[in-house]
C-alpha cells in the first residue's frame, strides 16, 4: 500500500512551518536550533518524496549532503551557544542585541 | 627657409621653457643670457630669412609642418606663411624685442622674480612670432591669446601691489570681451569657406564682388575688428591699455606700446580682401581709429603720470594706424606702425629711465630739469619725441604725414572727416610730447633737492639701447619716402601682399593725384606740429607752468585729468550692474537657493530615509529572520506568479 506522494508533501510542508514558526517566536537559542532541525528535516522529507515518486535517486543523495550538512551546523551551532551561555550568562535571543543601531 | 623659418618663434619658446623651469636654481646672469641668446638669435635668423627672402622671385610662401588637428573633415594645419608683411612684422617683434630684453637686464637687475620676468617675455616673443606668421586663423588665435596671457603676466608682475594685479585683471577681461567678437568672425569665416587657412579662405573671397551695405563680409570684418579694438586698445575697449603700465616699464615698452597692441593692426591688414570688399566695415574701422586718435590724444594734455601720457599717446598713435587702414592705406598703416614701435619702444624705455634714476617716482611734477643728471636719456627721449610729434626729417614725420595725406586723398566716402581728426590729434600730439620733455628735462627741478644727489645715469646696456633707438627713429623713416622726395620702398616691398585688392579699387589706387596737393598736406602737417610745439614751449619753458597750476583751467581741466570719467561710466554702466546682479541674484537666489538647495536636498534626503531604514537595524534576531522569510516569500510568490521565462 503505497502512501500518496501529496500526503508526504503535506507533512513535509507542515514541519516546515512548525520549525519556521518556532524559530521566530521562540527566545530560547536550544529550541530556535531544533527548530532549524526540524525545517532541514522538512525539507529532507519532500525530496525523499520526490525521489521515490520519481524513481530517481538524485533526492535521496543529496538527502545525505543535508545530514552531513546538518551534523556540521549542529556542531558549530551548539559551540557556539555554548560560547555565548560562557560570556553572557544568558539563553534568550532578545538579550543579544549588541549590533542594534 | 622652411627649417629656419619654424625657429624663429620656437627659440623664444626654448628660452620660456629654460627659464621658466630652471630659472629659480640657475644664477640671474645666466638667466639674462638665455633670454637676450634666444631672442638674439632669433632676430638673426629672421634676418637671415629676410635676405633669402628677398633673392627670391615668389613673394609668398606656405609652409606646413604638421597636422595640428584633425576632427572628421576638420583640419588644422600648423603653418607659417612668409610673405612681405609677416617678414617686417617678424622683423620689427625680434629687433625691437630683442633691444628690450637687453634693455631689461639693466631694469631689472635689482627686482625680484628676475627669472620668472625673462620667462614670460620669451614666452610673449614666442606668442607674437607665432601671431605674425601663422598661416591660419586658427594658428593666428593661439598667438593671439598667448600674448594676452602674457600680457595679463607682465602687467600684474608686481601681483603683491593690489592696483597692478587688478590692472592685469582689467587688461585680461576687457580683452576677453575683443577675443569674443573675434572667435565669432573666425567662426562665421569657417562656416561661409569651410576653411581657415589665409591663402584659401581669402582666393574664395577674392572671387566675392565688393558688398554695397551691410552682408556677410561685413559681419566677419566687423567681429574681426571687435577683436581688433580689444588687443589694439581703440574706443571702446582702450580702457585697460593705460592701466597697463602698473607693469615694469620695459613691459610697457615691449607689449603695451611697440608689439602686441600692433596686433589688432596687423590682423585687420591681414584681412584686407574681407574689409576691402566691406566698405562699411572699413569705415567704421577708419571712424573709430580718427576718433580714438584724436579722444586718446586729449586726455593726453592734462596727465601727471610720464607713462600715462605715453599710454594715451599709444592709444591714439594707434588710432592713426586704424584710420590708414580704413581709407585703404595699407602700407602707411603698417609703415607707421614700425617707425612707432621704434620711437614709442625708445619713449618708454627713456621713461623708464627717468623712473629708474628718480627711485620710481612717476608723476612729472616731481621732475623738471633732469637734463643734467640724465643727459644720454634726455637726449634720445628728444629723438623719439622729434619723431612722433612729427617734425621733418624724423621717421614719424614720414609715416604719419603718409596716413594723413592718403586719409586726404583716400577713393573712400568722408575722408575728410578722417583727415580732419587726423590733423588735429597731430597738433594736440605735438604739444602733449613737448609738455612731458619740458616738464621732466628742462625748467627748474622740482626733485626733492636732498634726494638729487642719487640720481644717475642709467647703467651702459640701457643707454646703449636707447641710443640704438634714438638711431632708428631718426633713420626709420627713410624707407618710406613720400612720392615728391623719392621712391617709397617700403610701399614696394609690400605691394605684392594686396594682390587681392578688388579692380575698381586698384583703378582708384592708381589714380595720381597732383604733387601740389601733396605738398599743401604735408605743409599744414609740419604747421599743426609747429603750432603744438611753439604753445607747449610757451607755457611751459617760458612761463612756468607745471601740473599743479594746470588745474586752474577748472572744469575742463577736470574732465580730462579724470579721463572723462569714462572708467567711471563704464563702472556705472557695465560693472556695477553686473556686481549687483551677481551678488543679488546669482549668489544669493541661484547659488544659494537653487544650486545649493539641491545639494542640500539630496542631503537631507538621504539622511531621512537613513533614519527610517536604521530602524530595521534594532538587534532582534527574531526581526532579523522574520525579514529573511518575507524575502523569501516574495521571491517565491514572484516566481510562481510573475516569472515568465
Amino acid at each position: 500500500m503505497a502512501i500518496p506522494l501529496h500526503h508526504l508533501l503535506i507533512l513535509g510542508g507542515l514541519l516546515f512551518c512548525i520549525g519556521l514558526v518556532g524559530v521566530l517566536l521562540k527566545r530560547n537559542l536550544i529550541v530556535m536550533f531544533l527548530c532549524i532541525e526540524l525545517m532541514l528535516n522538512a525539507a529532507n522529507l519532500t525530496f525523499i518524496a520526490f525521489a521515490r515518486q520519481l524513481s530517481q535517486m538524485d533526492g535521496q543523495v543529496i538527502v545525505f549532503f543535508v545530514m552531513v550538512l546538518a551534523a556540521a551546523e549542529a556542531a558549530v551551532g551548539l559551540a557556539l551557544v555554548i560560547a555565548l551561555y560562557r560570556t553572557r550568562q544568558t539563553m534568550d535571543a532578545d538579550d543579544l542585541n549588541l549590533m542594534k543601531l | 627657409m622652411k627649417e629656419l623659418l619654424i625657429w624663429i618663434p620656437a627659440l623664444p619658446f626654448i628660452g620660456f621653457l629654460l627659464n621658466g623651469i630652471f630659472g629659480r636654481r640657475i644664477p640671474k646672469k645666466l638667466v639674462h643670457w638665455i633670454a637676450c641668446l634666444t631672442t638674439g638669435v632669433s632676430f638673426l635668423l629672421a634676418g637671415i630669412v629676410f635676405f633669402r627672402f628677398i633673392g627670391q622671385p615668389a613673394t609668398e610662401f606656405s609652409f606646413q609642418y604638421f597636422t595640428w588637428i584633425q576632427s572628421g573633415a576638420f583640419r588644422a594645419e600648423f603653418g607659417l606663411l612668409l610673405d612681405p608683411l609677416s617678414m617686417v612684422m617678424a622683423l620689427v617683434v625680434c629687433g625691437v624685442g630683442f633691444l628690450i630684453h637687453i634693455y631689461s637686464i639693466g631694469y631689472m637687475w635689482h627686482e625680484g622674480g628676475y627669472y620668472r620676468f625673462f620667462a614670460y617675455m620669451n614666452l610673449f616673443m614666442a606668442s607674437m612670432l607665432m601671431l605674425v606668421l601663422a598661416d591660419n586663423f586658427l594658428l593666428m588665435f593661439v598667438g593671439w591669446e598667448g600674448v594676452g596671457l602674457c600680457s595679463y603676466l607682465l602687467i600684474g608682475f608686481y601681483f603683491e601691489k593690489k592696483s597692478a594685479s587688478d590692472a592685469g585683471k582689467k587688461a585680461f577681461i576687457v580683452n576677453r570681451i575683443g577675443d569674443f567678437g573675434f572667435v565669432l568672425g573666425i567662426l562665421l569665416i569657417f562656416l561661409n569657406f569651410n576653411a581657415l587657412g589665409f591663402p584659401e579662405v581669402f582666393a574664395q573671397v577674392a572671387e566675392l564682388p565688393v558688398e554695397a551695405g551691410y552682408g556677410l563680409l561685413t559681419a566677419i570684418g566687423l567681429l574681426l575688428f571687435v577683436g581688433a579694438t580689444g588687443k589694439s586698445a581703440q574706443i571702446p575697449l582702450y580702457v585697460w591699455l593705460p592701466d597697463a603700465m602698473e607693469g615694469p616699464t620695459p613691459v610697457s615698452a615691449l607689449i603695451h606700446a611697440a608689439t602686441m597692441v600692433t596686433a589688432g593692426v596687423y590682423m585687420v591688414t591681414r584681412t584686407y580682401p574681407i574689409y576691402t570688399r566691406a566698405p562699411e566695415a572699413l569705415f567704421w574701422v577708419a571712424l573709430v581709429g580718427s576718433v580714438t586718435a584724436l579722444f586718446a590724444a586729449t586726455i593726453g594734455i592734462f596727465q601727471r603720470d610720464i607713462k600715462r601720457v605715453l599710454a594715451y599717446s599709444t592709444v591714439s598713435q594707434l588710432g592713426y594706424m586704424f584710420t590708414a587702414l580704413g581709407v585703404m592705406a595699407f602700407s602707411a598703416g603698417i609703415f607707421h606702425l614700425m617707425t612707432h614701435a621704434f620711437f614709442k619702444a625708445l619713449l618708454f624705455l627713456g621713461s623708464g629711465s627717468v623712473i629708474l634714476a628718480l627711485h620710481h617716482e612717476q608723476d612729472m611734477q616731481n621732475m623738471g630739469g633732469l637734463r643734467k643728471y640724465l643727459p644720454v636719456t634726455c637726449w634720445t627721449m628728444w629723438f623719439g619725441t622729434l619723431a612722433i610729434a612729427g617734425v621733418p626729417l624724423f621717421s614719424g614725420f614720414f609715416s604719419k604725414d603718409d596716413i594723413l595725406w592718403q586719409a586726404f586723398a583716400a577713393p573712400v566716402p568722408h575722408h575728410l572727416i578722417f583727415y580732419i581728426l587726423g590733423t588735429v590729434a597731430a597738433l594736440i600730439t605735438a604739444f602733449y610730447m613737448f609738455r612731458l620733455m619740458i616738464l621732466t628735462f628742462h625748467g627748474r627741478t622740482r626733485y626733492p633737492a636732498d634726494k638729487l644727489d642719487h640720481v644717475h645715469e642709467s647703467p651702459r646696456t640701457m643707454t646703449t639701447v636707447l641710443s640704438v633707438l634714438a638711431l632708428l627713429s631718426l633713420v626709420g623713416g627713410y624707407v618710406g619716402l613720400p612720392a615728391w622726395l623719392g621712391p617709397n620702398v617700403f610701399k614696394h616691398f609690400l605691394d605684392p601682399v594686396f594682390k587681392y585688392l578688388p579692380s575698381e579699387q586698384q583703378a582708384a589706387a592708381a589714380h595720381h593725384h597732383s604733387i601740389n596737393q601733396e605738398l599743401m598736406v604735408t605743409g599744414i602737417a609740419i604747421a599743426v606740429a609747429l603750432l603744438g610745439i611753439i604753445v607747449a614751449w610757451v607755457l611751459y619753458q617760458r612761463r612756468h607752468v607745471t601740473p599743479e597750476n594746470e588745474s586752474s583751467l577748472g572744469w575742463l581741466h577736470r574732465l580730462i585729468y579724470n579721463k572723462y570719467y569714462v572708467d567711471e561710466i563704464y563702472d556705472a554702466t557695465v560693472i556695477h550692474p553686473i556686481q549687483r546682479t551677481s551678488e543679488s541674484f546669482l549668489w544669493k537666489v541661484f547659488d544659494v537657493g537653487i544650486i545649493d538647495g539641491i545639494v542640500n536636498g539630496y542631503a537631507t534626503l538621504s539622511r531621512a530615509l537613513g533614519i527610517f531604514t536604521a530602524q530595521l537595524q534594532n538587534g532582534l534576531l527574531r526581526s532579523y529572520l522574520g525579514w529573511v522569510v518575507v524575502g523569501s516569500l516574495f521571491f517565491v510568490i514572484f516566481i510562481l506568479f510573475f516569472w515568465s521565462a
